[in-house]
Parts: C-alpha cells; sequence; structure tokens
C-alpha cells in the first residue's frame, strides 16, 4: 500500500504548478457556483413567496368585499337561517350545516372502504391485479365532477328515492336522520350529495393511504409473519399504527376535496337553504350557493354576503388543514420523542 | 474479519468456554428439522438445488458459505417464510418432528408459531413499547396471557436483557441500542415458547461488544432450544454452533460437527473457504 503511494508520487517539479493551476481552477469555480446557487435561491425563494402572497391577496380580497356583509351582520351572519335577498338578511347556518354534514357523511362512506381498498391493494390482491385496480380506482378521480352530477341526477337520486331511502326509513325510520321527510323526498338530498361525494373523494384517500401503507418497512412486516400472525394481524397490530398518521392525513385530503367540490353537489343537494333532521331532505352548501347566486347577485349586501360566505369556507378549510398538520405533527413528533433515547 | 477481533478480552473468553464443550457425535440421535431434496426458487431461478439435511434436537447448527450461497434463502425454508417474497417458491419437503410444514393441509401461521425467527436487522415494532413488543406474538395471535409480567421478565431474562431494560419497559423498542434491540427481538421470539428459534445473521448490523453479548446468549439458548443460525462470521459459527454446514451455490458442500468442519474438513472448496481463500 504505501510502496504503490510512493510510486506514484510526482516529483517537486511537477508537484507545485499542478496544484497552484487546481487552486486557481478551484477558486475560479467556486465563485461561479455562488452566482449560480444565488440566482437560484433568489427565484425559488420568489416562488415560494408567490404562494404566500397569493393567499394573503386571496383572504384581504374576501374581507374587503365581504366587508358591507360583515360590519351590518357580525357574528350574527353564522347562527341566523335567514336567506332573503328581497329583505337583505343573511345568514349563513343552513350552508354551513349543509358543508359539514355532507362531507362528514361523504368520509363516513368513503374512509372504510377507501382504506380496505387501500390494504386489499397492498397486503391481499395478487401482484397480477394491483395495477390494474389501482389504476382504475385512480380513473374514479378523473371523471369531471359534471359527469358525477348528471349521473346523480339522472341514475342515483331516482334509485336512492325508490330503493333505497324507503328501505333504511323502515328499518332505522325511528332515528329522525332516517326518516324519509313527510313532503317526500325527490332523492335530492342531502344523502346523495353525501354519497356522490364519497364516490369522488375515494380515490384520494385510497392512492395517498396505500402510498402510505407500502411504506411499511418490510422488516417490520417479516418480523409479525415470523411470529405467527396472520395477514390480517400484520395489518391490524403492525401496518396500520405504524402507518396511522400518513393515514390521518389521507382522510383530511379527501376532507378537504369534499369541503370545496361544487358542481356534483350543486346538481344533487336540492338547494333548500333550511336544516332539516332528515338527511333525505334537500339542503344547501356553502359553495353551492356561491355558485348558484353569484351571477344573478346585484344588491350589494347579497354581494357582499356571498362573498362572506367565500371567506367563510376559506377558513373553515384553513382551520381544518391547520388541525389535520398539528395531528400529522403530533404524531410524527411522538414518534421521533420516543426514539430521542437511543440508537448508540 | 469478524467483529469480536477488536475485543481481545471477550475472544479470549469464548473461545476458552468453546474449548470447555465436548462436541457431540456426527450422528444425530433426533432430527428436530429434516430437509428432503428441497428446491427454493426466485421466479424461474434456482436458488437451492436439492438440499437433504437433518438439524440435531436442541444444539445449535450453522450455516455459513459466501454471500449468494443460498444459506439465508435455506433458513427461510424452514418456517415457510420464503414463500412470502413474490414470485418465490419451495419444492421437496421439510419435515419438523417428522410431518412436512410443505403439506397442503398446514397452515405456514400456525408453522411460524412452532418456528421462531430473529432477522439481519433488529425489527422491533416502533410502535409499541418493549413490554408490548415482547407480548407482541402473543398479542397477534390472540392468545391469552396469564401472566404477563412474569411472561415479560422470564422472557426477557432469558434473553439476558432484564437487568437493561427492567426499569423502562414502558419506552418504545426503538429507543434501545442496536444490540439491546436484537436481545428484545430474541425475548419477543422466546415468550411465544418456540421449538426451533431461526437466526438469519444476528449480529451483522451490531457492534462488537453486542455482538458478544448476542452470541453468550445464543450459546446458552443452545441447550434449550432447537437453534439454526446463518452467519457470514466463520469464527461465529466455531463459536456458537455444534455442527456446521458449508453452502455454496445452492449447494450443500459439506455438513459435520463445527469442529470437524474447521480442523479437517474434507472438501477442498470447505477449506478453502474457512481458510479464506475465497469468499
Amino acid at each position: 500500500m504505501k510502496d504503490a503511494a510512493a510510486s506514484e508520487l510526482p516529483t517537486d517539479k511537477e508537484l507545485v504548478p499542478a496544484s497552484t493551476k487546481v487552486a486557481r481552477a478551484t477558486r475560479k469555480t467556486n465563485r461561479d457556483v455562488n452566482a449560480g446557487d444565488r440566482i437560484f435561491r433568489g427565484v425559488t425563494t420568489f416562488f415560494a413567496g408567490l404562494v404566500v402572497v397569493t393567499l394573503a391577496a386571496v383572504a384581504i380580497q374576501l374581507v374587503m368585499t365581504a366587508w358591507p356583509s360583515l360590519s351590518k351582520f357580525g357574528f350574527h351572519f353564522l347562527y341566523t337561517r335567514d336567506w332573503n335577498p328581497v329583505e337583505d338578511e343573511f345568514g349563513a347556518l343552513p350552508f354551513l350545516y349543509g358543508t359539514v354534514v355532507s362531507s362528514t357523511l361523504a368520509l363516513c362512506i368513503a374512509v372504510p372502504i377507501a382504506l380496505g381498498i387501500a390494504i386489499f391493494l397492498t397486503e391481499l390482491a395478487p401482484p397480477w391485479m394491483r395495477s390494474p385496480v389501482s389504476f382504475l380506482v385512480e380513473l374514479l378521480a378523473a371523471v369531471p365532477s359534471v359527469v358525477y352530477g348528471l349521473w346523480g341526477i339522472f341514475v342515483l337520486a331516482p334509485w336512492l328515492r325508490d330503493t333505497v331511502e324507503p328501505g333504511i326509513s323502515k328499518v332505522l325510520g325511528f332515528i329522525p336522520m332516517f326518516r324519509v321527510p313527510e313532503s317526500g323526498s325527490t332523492g335530492l338530498g342531502m344523502f346523495t350529495a353525501g354519497l356522490i361525494l364519497s364516490i369522488m373523494i375515494l380515490p384520494t384517500i385510497s392512492s395517498i393511504a396505500r402510498e402510505v401503507l407500502k411504506a411499511t418497512p418490510l422488516p417490520l412486516r417479516e418480523g409479525a409473519l415470523a411470529l405467527g400472525s396472520t395477514r390480517w394481524e400484520v395489518v391490524r397490530y403492525v401496518i396500520l399504527p405504524y402507518a396511522r398518521s400518513g393515514i390521518v392525513g389521507a382522510i383530511i385530503l379527501g376532507l378537504g376535496r369534499a369541503l370545496g367540490e361544487t358542481m356534483a353537489v350543486t346538481m344533487v343537494i336540492g338547494n333548500s337553504p333550511n336544516i332539516s333532521a332528515s338527511l333525505f331532505a334537500p339542503s344547501y352548501t356553502m359553495a353551492s350557493i356561491i355558485a348558484n347566486e353569484f351571477t344573478e347577485a346585484t344588491g350589494k349586501i347579497h354581494l357582499a354576503a356571498l362573498a362572506e360566505i367565500g371567506l367563510l369556507l376559506f377558513v373553515v378549510t384553513f382551520i381544518l388543514n391547520v388541525l389535520a398538520r398539528l395531528l400529522v405533527w403530533r404524531v410524527a413528533a411522538g414518534r421521533r420523542y420516543k426514539t430521542a433515547g437511543g440508537r448508540t | 474479519m469478524t467483529d469480536n477481533l477488536a475485543n481481545p478480552r471477550i475472544t479470549a473468553r469464548t473461545m476458552n468456554e468453546d474449548s470447555d464443550r465436548v462436541s457431540g457425535p456426527p450422528e444425530i440421535l433426533k432430527a428436530k428439522i429434516r430437509a428432503d431434496d428441497v428446491h427454493a426458487f426466485y421466479g424461474a431461478k434456482e436458488a437451492i438445488k436439492g438440499i437433504t439435511l437433518d438439524v440435531a434436537e436442541k444444539e445449535v447448527t450453522a450455516f455459513i458459505g459466501p454471500s449468494g450461497c443460498g444459506k439465508s434463502t435455506f433458513l427461510r425454508c424452514f418456517n415457510r417464510m420464503h414463500e412470502i417474497i413474490p414470485g418465490a417458491r419451495v419444492a421437496g419437503r421439510v419435515l419438523l418432528d417428522g410431518s412436512d410444514i410443505y403439506d397442503a393441509e398446514i397452515d405456514p401461521v400456525r408453522v411460524r408459531r412452532r418456528v421462531g425467527m430473529v432477522f439481519q436487522k433488529p425489527n422491533p415494532f416502533p410502535t409499541m413499547s418493549i413490554r408490548e413488543n415482547v407480548l407482541a406474538g402473543l398479542k397477534l395471535n390472540g392468545l391469552k396471557i396469564n401472566d404477563a409480567d412474569r411472561l415479560v421478565e422470564e422472557s426477557l431474562q432469558q434473553a439476558a436483557l432484564w437487568d437493561e431494560v427492567k426499569d423502562s419497559l414502558h419506552l418504545s423498542g426503538t429507543s434501545l441500542s442496536g444490540g439491546q434491540q436484537q436481545r428484545l427481538c430474541i425475548a419477543r421470539s422466546l415468550a411465544l415458547e418456540p421449538e426451533v428459534l431461526l437466526m438469519d445473521e444476528p449480529c451483522s448490523a451490531l457492534d462488537p461488544i453486542a455482538t458478544a453479548r448476542v452470541e453468550e446468549l445464543i450459546h446458552e439458548l443452545g441447550g434449550k432450544y432447537t437453534i439454526v443460525i446463518v452467519t457470514h462470521s466463520m469464527q461465529q459459527a466455531a463459536r456458537v454452533s455444534d455442527r456446521t454446514a458449508f453452502f455454496y451455490l445452492g449447494e450443500l458442500i459439506e455438513y459435520d460437527a463445527t469442529d470437524t468442519i474447521f480442523t479437517k474438513p474434507s472438501d477442498p472448496r470447505t477449506e478453502d473457504y474457512i481458510t479464506g481463500r475465497f469468499g
């Protein structure tokens, strides 16, 4: 080793000029690299800043447009049920209710199914089946929402009205939530909207959950299998706990989509600003009222009230995302904290 | 070459212990596992080319050989872990106490309950505490635990980890050092009272001191359990095992008492390998 190094060592004569040349070249490249770095840094900082500026601009613009309504109704706006453009009386409660309930309903239906799909595709499906099936599930996300709306009106709503809702009502009708309203059901209402939404958020939740489940390290799976666990036990006790924070993230992203979805919901929810105990009654969401009335709103207060609903939607989604982010962080931080002690 | 050379004290001690031990006769009195013309495949590639071998009950058997010789694959045939890799399959018979674990009626889950496994990289469950990790096997199998505290203590005692963790059983399994994690994984396997313990290079991710601790442990457990250990380190095989099998290119070249393999091997390839001419 030593001998080989010695024989390769250049003589003094060669050594001196060579090393100076290298040093000079390095200094030069260093400068160039730094300039490129600075430009790169500047450009990317600008792009990142653009997001913050856009967000702030949207918020400011919404507040300014909504100002007449904000100053006239104050907090009253949040808990009154009137929506009367003629009398200039506006309250957002029915829309807030409609958005929250339809989204919750969508989550209740979509989460178990999406997790089931994700678990099937990562753990149980034969390898040849995984790609085609996950492609099909993701294709659900590619269907335009207006197409979902049409399908909802012409296929889903009549079927729900004639078959599903009377059935549910017969069995669970003692709960007001599942009772068909006395005026009868048109099939257009909260339940239909929730169902359509659940189909729309299914691919989001299942594809992210699939990625998260797939990321569970192989040694953990093998460890569990080697202890004699069944597939279900591996999933239940090892993979799901490991993937918990990621799955919460997937659900929140689905929720975000459900809250903001406009077109399909507007087409099937019935657009009636009422708060009804029954899920089969028509309702209205924040996104729908804006879409329906914005072009026809002439009154200053009416326009401002719609803008305030937009602001509300913005704030609700913002708060939800912050909560979700905190939850994910807390779970991740908990794991970090636990591991901090060791690994010497 | 081996981790332990870094620490002469430990090497000397373990070697002394070894020389005290009387190695058993080469004939196997009772075969716990009998591999009968076992072939293992990854897709079309044949990784194990028809191996027949008996593993003696309550002894330590070491599998040695250069990387890619199939020793780990062969080990994973003993608890049906080979087949969980997509495209992998096994042909031939593996008899555990005389009954074929590859019989169509046998559930691999039942086999793995009886044949525990410790992996190359320590893999405690990060979402469980030390205590929960020990009990994981029982919890996973839905078994009723009568005296959890005692079982945890006994298993950790057996794995020589109890004294180090008895005050921090609630901490995450991953909060331990690498060597402790590996002993936790051994305790986790022992809690299920397996008949056979398979170890797939259990020390390759550990530092020399942790390696020495785990080797001592394997040595101690040898009298109580049937242990099969795959190792890259010939010194380790010499220190912990009663019998050694040398594998090369998917075939069993030589299988004999460990002393014989390391002092007077009969196959020139074995000799070349143990003297460091290849591998």
